[in-house]
C-alpha cells in the first residue's frame, strides 16, 4: 500500500502522544481523556469507537483545538503532519484549520448556514484557502461534481433546505475537502442518514480517500460502519483507548472485553428474538472524571478479578500491530454471556383473527398548494402477540400511518382501521377510553416525550388515573408494578427526566405506554437515539414484556438488524405504498422486491465481505408529484421496461403470506437476484 | 439481568433540587441581576415602610415654606405647596408599585391563557386573534391607555384595568412562540393518547413548560408598566391629587422649572428612571439565565 511506502519520509498525518483532556464541571476538573496515544499514518482512515460518553468527540474537538472554554488539554501532545498542534498561537491555529485538518459533523443541517446559497458557503471554504472568488466559485464547481453531485451548478444556487440530507452531507464534504487537508476528521457522518444515502455517503468517502489519499479519523458509534471504512480501529472507553488494531481482526477477534460485549449487543447475523435474547454490558460507564486506579472497565467486566481493581494494564502487545489493555485479554473471548438461552420461546400466539388491521388507509396533506399523498392505500394486519416491522426510507410513509393508527392524524375518507373487527373512529375524539388505551405508542426521543417537569412517578400515575381510573393507593401499587416490569429501580421513581439516562427515559416511557394494558404498541424507532449496549437491554425488554402479556408490536425502525432481531413479519414502505409484505425471515432472503434488495444490501455487513452492494439511483421522489406506474421504477435496478412506468403492479400474494408489489414473476427474481443486478459495479 | 444493565449519560447525574439551585447560583451570580434587585429593593422597602419611616408628614401643605430649596431640614427642599418632596418620593414608591405590578399580574394572567389557547389550537381562532393583536400593537400603549382612561375615568382600578388588558396581547404573544414549540413535543401526544382534556394540556402540560418565558416577560413588562403609569400620571389621566405619585409631582411642578425651581421635578423623575432602570437590570439577569 501506498500509504506505508510514504510513512517512510512523511510523518504521521496526526500523532497523539499521552494526550489528556479535562473539562471543568461544577467547580471540579474531570479528566475525560486519560492519556490516549495513537497515530494515524499518511492515507490511513483510522476509525475511532465507543460509546457515548467515552471521549470520542472530546478526542475530535481536540485535534481542531476547538475544545470549549471549560475544557483543557492537561497532558500529551497532537502532532498533525508534523506540526505541534499545542505550541500554534492563534493565528496560527486559524491558519492551521484553514490548511490542514477539516471535520465533517453529524447533523449537515446544522453545520451549513440556512440563510447562504450552498454555493457561497462552498466557494468560502476554497478563497479561506486562498483562492480568488472567481476561482473559488469555478473550484467549488468541480468540487461538488466531485462529491458526485449532478448539476452542481444547479445546486450551488439552492438553499441548504432545499438539499436533502444526504446532498447537505456531500455539500460539506466538499468543503471540508477544499484546503486539501493532510487529515479529515469525520464526526459520525452519516448517522442521521437513510442506510440507502449513508450506504452512498460512505462509497463516496471511500472513493474521493483512494483518489486524493487523504488521511482520515473516523469517529462513529456503528461498529459495522467503521470496520467497512477504515483500516485501524481503536476502541475508546472512559476516555481510555482499551484496544487497537486492523479493523478485520479486531473485530474478528476482539481481545478486549469491552470490544468482546460491544460486539455482543448487535443484533446480527440474523438471530431473531425467538433464538435468544442480546448480550448486554452491565452496569454504568463510571462518572465523568472519576479516579480509577485500576483497569477503566473493571467494574463492568464479567472477567474481572483483584488485580484489576488495582493495577492499571499497560498496553500489552497482542499480535503485530495490536494491543489491548487487558490484564487476561488472552482470555477476553471467554467474557461470559450476560444473557442465557431464551427460556419462553417466540411469544407469538395463534393466529386468529388480527388484532390491528388497516384497509386503503391513505393520507393526504397540503403543502404549499400541492397535493401530498403520505399514504396512499395501504392495507396491513397486526396479529396478537406479533411483531409487524415497518421499514423504508425517511418519507416512505412509516409514521404517518402509526400515527393513522394511533388516531393522531385523521386519515383520508375510506380509510378503516379495525381493532378487534370493530371499526374505529379516525380521531381520537371519536374514540372510547378502551379503543384509545388498546393502542400506544413509544416514540423515538425519550427526552421530548416525557413532559421535563414531572417526575417518572407522577408520568406513570397520571396514565394509570386517565387510562385504567386508578387513584390512591392501588395506584401506587400499581406505579411500583409498572417500575419493575420495565425493571427501572423504584428508588428512581421521584426523579425527574433529567436526572435518568437515556435508557431509562426510555424505561419509563415503555412503562407509561404499558400502563392501560394495551393491546399494540406502535414503537416508532425506540432505540436508535440509543447505545448499542442500552439499545440491547430496551430490545430484550419489549421482547420480555410481549411474552407476559401477548402484546401486539407495530416496530418501526430504519436499523434493519434491529427489525430482523424483533420482528415476525416485516412491511417494506415506499412513497406512501406496501411493496412488500412477509414473514421477516422470508423478505430478508431473495426472491424479494427490487426496493427491499436495495435495502438489505445497503446495510454495512459485519460477517465476511457481505453482498454486491444495490445503488438506488437518485433520492425519494416527491410524494406530491409519485412518478406513474410503478412508483419505484424511477430508481430500479431492476426495471422490466416501459410496462413499470405505464401500470402500477398489484400488491399479490406470489407465496403464502408473502406479498409483492412488482411487475417480475417471482421466480424470474429468484433467479436475477442470485447475480447482481446488470449496469451496477460491485461495490468496493 | 442485572437490575440497571445499561450505560449512564455523560452528565453527572444531580436532583431537581441541585438544578434549581444551579440556575438560582447563575441568575444571583449575574452582577445585572444583583443590582436591579438592590434598586428595586430599595424602592419596594420605601413602598412598604416609607409612610412610617420618612420625616415629614407627605400630605401636610405649609404655604409659608412653599418651594424651598434643598436644605438640611428639606433634603429634597419643598413643592408649590410646601410640602417635603423627599418624603413624597418615598411614599410615591407604594401607589406605583401596587398599580403597576397588579396591571402587570391581570395581563400576564390573561395574556398567558390566551397565547396558551392561541399557540396551541392554531387555526382561525388564532389567525384572528392574532390580527387583532397586531393591530393592537400598532398603537402606542399610552394613546390606547389615553382613550380607555377618557372613556371610563381615571382611578387606580380603571388604571390597572387598562394597562393589564393592553398588554395582554403583547404578552399573549411571546407566550403563544413558546408554545408553538413546546406543542410539537411528543409529551403532548401522549398525553392525547390518554384522552387528555385541552384545558389539562394546556395548564397541566404545557404551561409549566413555559413558566421561564412567562417570568422573563413579566419582569419587562413590569418595568414597562412603571412608565406608563407615571406617563398617564404626568398627563392627568392616572393617579389624581392629592396622592404623592411621581409623574403627578413631575406633572405639577414642570412649569415651575423655568423659574429655576428644578428640585420638585427632577428628584420623582429621578426615582421613576431608577425604579424602571432597575426592573430592566433584573429581566435582563432573568433572561440570561432562562437563556443558557
Amino acid at each position: 500500500m501506498s500509504a506505508v511506502a510514504a510513512s517512510v519520509t512523511a510523518p504521521p498525518a496526526l500523532e497523539l502522544d499521552d494526550l489528556s483532556v479535562a473539562f471543568r464541571v461544577r467547580g471540579r476538573w474531570r479528566r475525560v481523556l486519560r492519556g490516549v496515544s495513537l497515530t494515524i499514518a499518511p492515507g490511513e482512515s483510522y476509525g475511532l469507537v465507543g460509546e457515548s460518553g467515552c471521549g470520542k468527540s472530546t478526542t475530535a474537538l481536540a485535534v481542531m483545538r476547538y475544545l470549549p472554554r471549560n475544557g483543557r488539554v492537561t497532558g500529551g501532545s497532537i502532532h498533525v503532519a508534523g506540526a505541534d498542534l499545542l505550541a500554534m498561537s492563534e493565528r496560527e491555529v486559524l491558519r492551521y484549520r484553514s490548511r490542514s485538518v477539516s471535520m465533517v459533523y453529524q447533523n449537515p443541517g446544522a453545520a451549513l448556514n440556512p440563510s447562504l446559497r450552498v454555493g457561497e458557503q462552498v466557494a468560502e471554504a476554497f478563497e479561506v484557502a486562498g483562492a480568488s472568488r472567481q476561482e473559488a466559485l469555478e473550484r467549488a464547481r468541480e468540487m461538488l461534481a466531485r462529491v458526485q453531485i449532478a448539476d452542481a451548478a444547479r445546486v450551488m444556487r439552492r438553499y441548504p433546505h432545499q438539499l436533502s440530507g444526504g446532498m447537505q452531507q456531500r455539500a460539506l464534504i466538499a468543503m471540508a475537502l477544499a484546503s486539501d487537508p493532510a487529515l479529515l476528521v469525520l464526526d459520525e457522518p452519516t448517522t442521521g442518514l437513510d442506510a440507502t444515502v449513508e450506504a452512498e455517503v460512505l462509497d463516496l468517502i471511500a472513493g474521493l480517500r483512494a483518489e486524493l489519499g487523504t488521511s482520515i479519523l473516523f469517529i462513529s458509534h456503528n461498529l459495522a460502519v467503521v470496520r467497512r471504512m477504515c483500516e485501524r480501529v481503536g476502541v475508546l472507553y472512559a476516555g481510555r483507548l482499551v484496544e487497537e488494531g486492523r479493523a478485520n481482526e479486531l473485530f474478528h477477534d476482539p481481545r478486549h472485553p469491552y470490544t468482546v460485549g460491544l460486539l455482543r449487543c448487535l443484533p446480527r447475523g440474523g438471530v431473531s428474538k425467538g433464538e435468544r435474547p442480546l448480550d448486554t454490558i452491565p452496569g454504568l460507564l463510571p462518572e465523568l472524571g472519576a479516579e480509577l486506579p485500576g483497569c477503566v472497565f473493571a467494574d463492568r467486566c464479567g472477567l474481572v478479578r483483584d488485580v484489576c481493581r488495582q493495577e492499571e494494564p499497560p498496553l500489552y502487545p497482542v499480535a503485530r500491530g495490536r494491543t489491548s489493555r487487558c490484564h487476561f485479554w488472552q482470555e477476553a473471548h471467554e467474557l461470559p454471556f450476560t444473557a442465557e438461552t431464551r427460556t419462553a420461546p417466540s411469544a407469538r400466539t395463534g393466529r386468529g383473527g388480527p388484532v390491528l388491521a388497516v384497509a386503503d388507509a391513505s393520507k393526504t396533506f397540503r403543502q404549499e398548494g400541492q397535493d401530498v399523498h403520505a399514504l396512499a392505500g395501504v392495507s396491513l394486519a397486526v396479529g396478537p402477540g406479533e411483531t409487524l416491522g415497518l421499514v423504508g426510507e425517511s418519507g416512505s410513509g412509516k409514521t404517518t400511518l402509526a400515527r393513522v393508527l394511533l388516531g393522531l392524524t385523521a386519515p383520508d375518507q375510506g380509510t378503516i382501521v379495525e381493532l378487534d373487527g370493530q371499526v374505529l373512529g379516525g380521531t381520537l375524539g371519536e374514540r372510547g377510553t378502551e379503543e384509545v388505551r388498546a393502542l400506544q405508542i413509544v416514540f423515538q426521543n425519550p427526552d421530548s416525550a416525557l413532559n421535563r417537569r414531572f417526575s417518572a412517578r407522577r408520568i406513570l400515575a397520571r396514565a394509570l388515573t386517565k387510562l385504567v381510573g386508578l387513584e390512591g393507593r392501588r395506584r401506587s401499587e400499581r406505579v411500583l408494578e409498572l417500575a419493575r416490569s420495565v425493571r427501572f429501580d423504584e428508588r428512581l421513581l421521584g426523579a425527574r427526566p433529567v436526572q435518568l439516562s437515556g435508557g431509562l427515559k426510555q424505561r419509563v416511557a415503555i412503562a407509561r405506554a404499558f400502563a392501560g394494558d394495551p393491546r399494540v404498541v406502535v414503537c416508532d424507532e425506540p432505540t436508535s437515539a440509543l447505545d448499542v449496549s442500552v439499545q440491547a437491554a430496551i430490545l430484550n425488554l419489549l421482547v420480555e414484556l410481549q411474552g407476559k402479556q401477548g402484546v401486539s408490536y407495530l416496530f418501526i425502525s430504519h436499523d434493519l438488524g434491529v427489525v430482523r432481531y424483533l420482528a415476525d413479519r416485516i412491511a417494506v414502505l415506499y412513497l406512501g405504498r406496501v411493496m412488500e409484505v412477509g414473514d421477516a425471515a422470508t423478505v430478508f432472503a431473495a426472491p424479494h422486491h427490487p426496493y427491499t434488495e436495495a435495502l438489505v444490501s445497503a446495510v454495512p455487513a459485519f460477517e465476511g465481505e457481505g453482498r454486491p452492494r444495490i445503488r438506488l439511483e437518485g433520492e425519494i421522489p416527491s410524494a406530491a408529484e409519485p412518478p406513474s406506474g410503478c412508483v419505484f421504477h424511477t430508481r430500479c435496478p431492476r426495471k422490466l421496461g416501459e410496462i413499470c412506468e405505464r401500470e402500477e403492479p398489484p400488491l399479490a400474494e406470489v407465496e403464502p403470506g408473502h406479498l409483492l408489489r412488482c411487475h417480475i414473476p417471482l421466480e424470474e427474481l429468484r433467479l436475477v437476484q442470485a447475480t447482481p443486478p446488470p449496469n451496477q459495479p460491485r461495490s468496493p | 439481568m442485572s437490575t440497571v444493565d445499561e450505560i449512564a449519560p455523560i452528565v453527572v447525574h444531580d436532583s431537581a433540587r441541585a438544578s434549581r439551585r444551579e440556575r438560582l447560583r447563575l441568575v444571583l451570580r449575574s452582577r445585572t441581576f444583583l443590582v436591579g434587585a438592590v434598586i428595586v429593593g430599595f424602592w419596594v422597602f420605601c413602598a412598604l415602610f416609607g409612610p412610617a419611616v420618612v420625616p415629614d408628614d407627605p400630605y401636610a401643605d405649609d404655604i409659608l415654606n412653599r418651594l424651598q430649596p434643598p436644605s438640611s431640614e428639606h433634603w429634597f427642599g419643598t413643592d408649590r405647596l410646601g410640602r417635603d418632596v423627599f418624603s413624597r418620593v418615598i411614599v410615591g414608591a407604594r401607589d406605583i408599585l401596587i398599580v403597576a405590578t397588579l396591571a402587570t399580574v391581570l395581563g400576564t394572567l390573561l395574556g398567558t391563557a390566551l397565547g396558551l389557547v392561541t399557540g396551541y389550537f392554531r387555526g382561525l381562532t388564532d389567525e384572528a386573534i392574532m390580527r387583532v393583536v397586531d393591530a393592537f400593537l400598532a398603537i402606542p400603549i399610552v394613546v390606547i391607555g389615553l382613550l380607555a382612561l377618557t372613556a371610563l375615568g381615571p382611578s387606580r382600578v380603571t388604571v390597572v384595568l387598562v394597562i393589564g388588558i393592553v398588554f395582554t396581547p403583547i404578552i399573549a404573544r411571546t407566550v403563544r412562540a413558546a408554545v408553538l414549540s413546546e406543542r410539537e413535543l411528543e409529551y403532548v401526544e401522549a398525553a392525547r393518547l390518554r384522552n387528555e382534556h385541552a384545558p389539562y394540556v394546556l395548564f397541566g402540560e404545557i404551561l409549566p413548560n413555559v413558566l421561564g418565558p412567562v417570568l422573563v416577560e413579566f419582569t419587562v413588562r413590569l418595568g414597562y408598566a412603571i412608565f406608563a403609569i407615571a406617563t398617564l400620571s404626568f398627563l392627568g389621566f392616572g393617579i389624581q391629587p392629592p396622592a404623592p405619585d411621581w409623574g403627578l409631582q413631575i406633572f405639577e411642578h414642570y412649569g415651575l422649572l423655568g423659574a429655576g425651581d428644578w428640585w420638585p421635578t427632577l428628584f420623582p423623575a429621578l426615582a421613576i428612571a431608577t425604579l424602571v432602570v432597575g426592573v430592566n437590570l433584573i429581566a435582563d439577569g432573568l433572561t440570561q439565565a432562562f437563556e443558557r
